[in-house]
């Protein structure tokens, strides 16, 4: 079977629809899944619900399906970047699920995993908990929260080989391997597609199982906030 | 100095809040003055700092034009690794942090109160940013240390009987550290630990509306 796509909007052929949930990657604008993305945009699918930890910036990453009027629906942790975001939010035309991130990670995590469903402290005694299913264990209160099952996940690796296995690279691993086990399908784009028997299969951070198809491309990687320090004159 | 400055600016509250750590320490600082805390970490500790977007040994900012976009901190600034980095996904992280394995957390505040509740993620109407990990941080680590000015820009207190704003958690401050001293969270109300650099006790109790114990 052939795990390896052209192009992202080839890769993306025949999953896309109208009204779907799609899981995606990344934290900030690191190790986000910008050509499937933008392949989304091309591709015009409405009313999308988006699980992703941020919602991109004005003009890149999945702030672009937000410019089209593309998303119903965000759940995520922090969307504090996105000036479009915040006036589509306040003026009641997106809905905005807040979850902390580590609640996200987690449903993500459980919902690849076949868990329907987990009690975590956090969020105990704040809005987040309002409706959800209280339960007391060893003397301390818990809620209960949801696994999340995603209709397409989409992801962004370093590297991968054509059987699916992929490897991240630093702290662009982030939300991408829960993101991808969470999808009914999951479709990832990787910097450079190596051949077979290339990754060391101790380093292998995201087996081919989760992985469904594939592309290789170019990847303008942006930086949000760019900091650093001066050398010092010897 | 006998006519020094009273209370502590930025700088001075991070230094302050450093001496919190302890050798061998796993920690988490949060975004704002939490920051500037590892530029001011005592000889002879050593900590590790966790960044909940998937490492542990965070390094310094790198040297102009070595920045890499895919090594950020959780305020999504370049940063660079150290010998003992350690990377790993967002589910793991909070695995982390959930599982009480990261000793503290300093964080910052809009509002605390003297049960201990935060609220540091939300003003209704005003700023919807939303809460990132810390609603996770403050349920999960083992110690919770809160830095931040004592009062508003309109001079009222921030150390409150009751919390106005959304919680970020209730219970969950165990020491608080403003401009103008040091607080600790007890079963009846606040302790005085100590007050800033030229503050009085009395004037520290005048700008807190919460109760304070001995």
């Amino acid at each position: 079977m052939n795990k390896v796509f052209p192009t992202a909007q080839a890769a993306l052929e025949g999953v896309l629809f109208d009204g779907m949930t799609i899981a995606a990657g990344g934290f900030g604008l690191c190790g986000i899944p910008e050509l499937l993305i933008e392949a989304i945009f091309d591709a015009g699918t409405r009313n999308l619900t988006i699980a992703s930890n941020n919602a991109g910036v004005d003009g890149f990453g999945l702030g672009i399906l937000l410019a089209t009027r593309q998303v119903k629906k965000m759940i995520s942790s922090y969307v504090g970047e996105n000036a479009e975001f915040m006036r589509q939010y306040l003026s009641g035309e997106l809905e905005l699920e807040f979850n902390p991130q580590g609640t996200l990670a987690e449903r993500l995590r459980a919902g690849g995993a076949g868990i329907p469903g987990f009690y975590t402290r956090t969020g105990v005694g704040t809005v987040i908990a309002e409706g959800k299913e209280h339960k007391e264990f060893d003397g301390k209160t818990y809620i209960l929260e949801r696994g999340i099952v995603a209709d397409l996940s989409i992801v962004k690796a370093w590297r991968g080989d054509p059987s699916g296995n992929l490897e991240f690279r630093k702290t662009a691993r982030n939300f991408n391997p829960p993101a991808a086990t969470a999808g009914k399908i999951c479709v990832a784009e990787v910097e450079e597609i190596v051949p077979m028997g290339a990754l060391d299969p101790d380093k292998i951070h995201l087996p081919g199982i989760y992985v469904h198809r594939m592309i290789q491309g170019e990847h303008e990687k942006r930086i949000e906030n760019r900091t650093t320090r001066k050398k010092e004159a010897v | 100095m006998a006519e020094g400055q009273k209370g502590w600016d930025r700088n001075q509250m991070a230094a302050r809040a450093a001496l919190e750590l302890r050798d061998g320490m796993y920690v988490n600082l949060g975004i704002g003055i939490p920051t500037l805390v590892a530029n001011y970490i005592p000889a002879g500790v050593n900590v590790t700092l966790q960044s909940e977007n998937g490492m542990l040994g965070m390094g310094p900012f790198p040297f102009e034009g070595e920045e890499d976009p895919d090594l950020i901190n959780a305020g999504k600034q370049t940063i660079t690794e150290l010998p003992q980095t350690a990377y790993f996904d967002s589910a793991q992280s909070f695995a982390m942090i959930r599982g009480g394995k990261i000793a503290m957390a300093i964080l910052g505040a809009m509002e605390v109160n003297q049960e201990g509740d935060l609220a540091n993620w939300m003003i209704p109407g005003k700023l919807v940013k939303g809460m990132g990990g810390a609603m996770d941080l403050v349920a999960g680590v083992g110690r919770v240390v809160v830095v931040m000015d004592h009062t508003s820009k309109h001079g009222e207190s921030k150390v409150l009987k009751h919390c106005t704003l959304p919680l970020t958690g209730k219970g969950v401050v165990d020491r608080i550290i403003t401009n103008l001293g040091v607080l600790d969270v007890g079963h009846k109300g606040l302790h005085i630990v100590e007050c800033a650099d030229f503050v009085t006790e009395a004037e520290l109790r005048a700008a807190t509306e919460a109760t304070i114990v001995d």
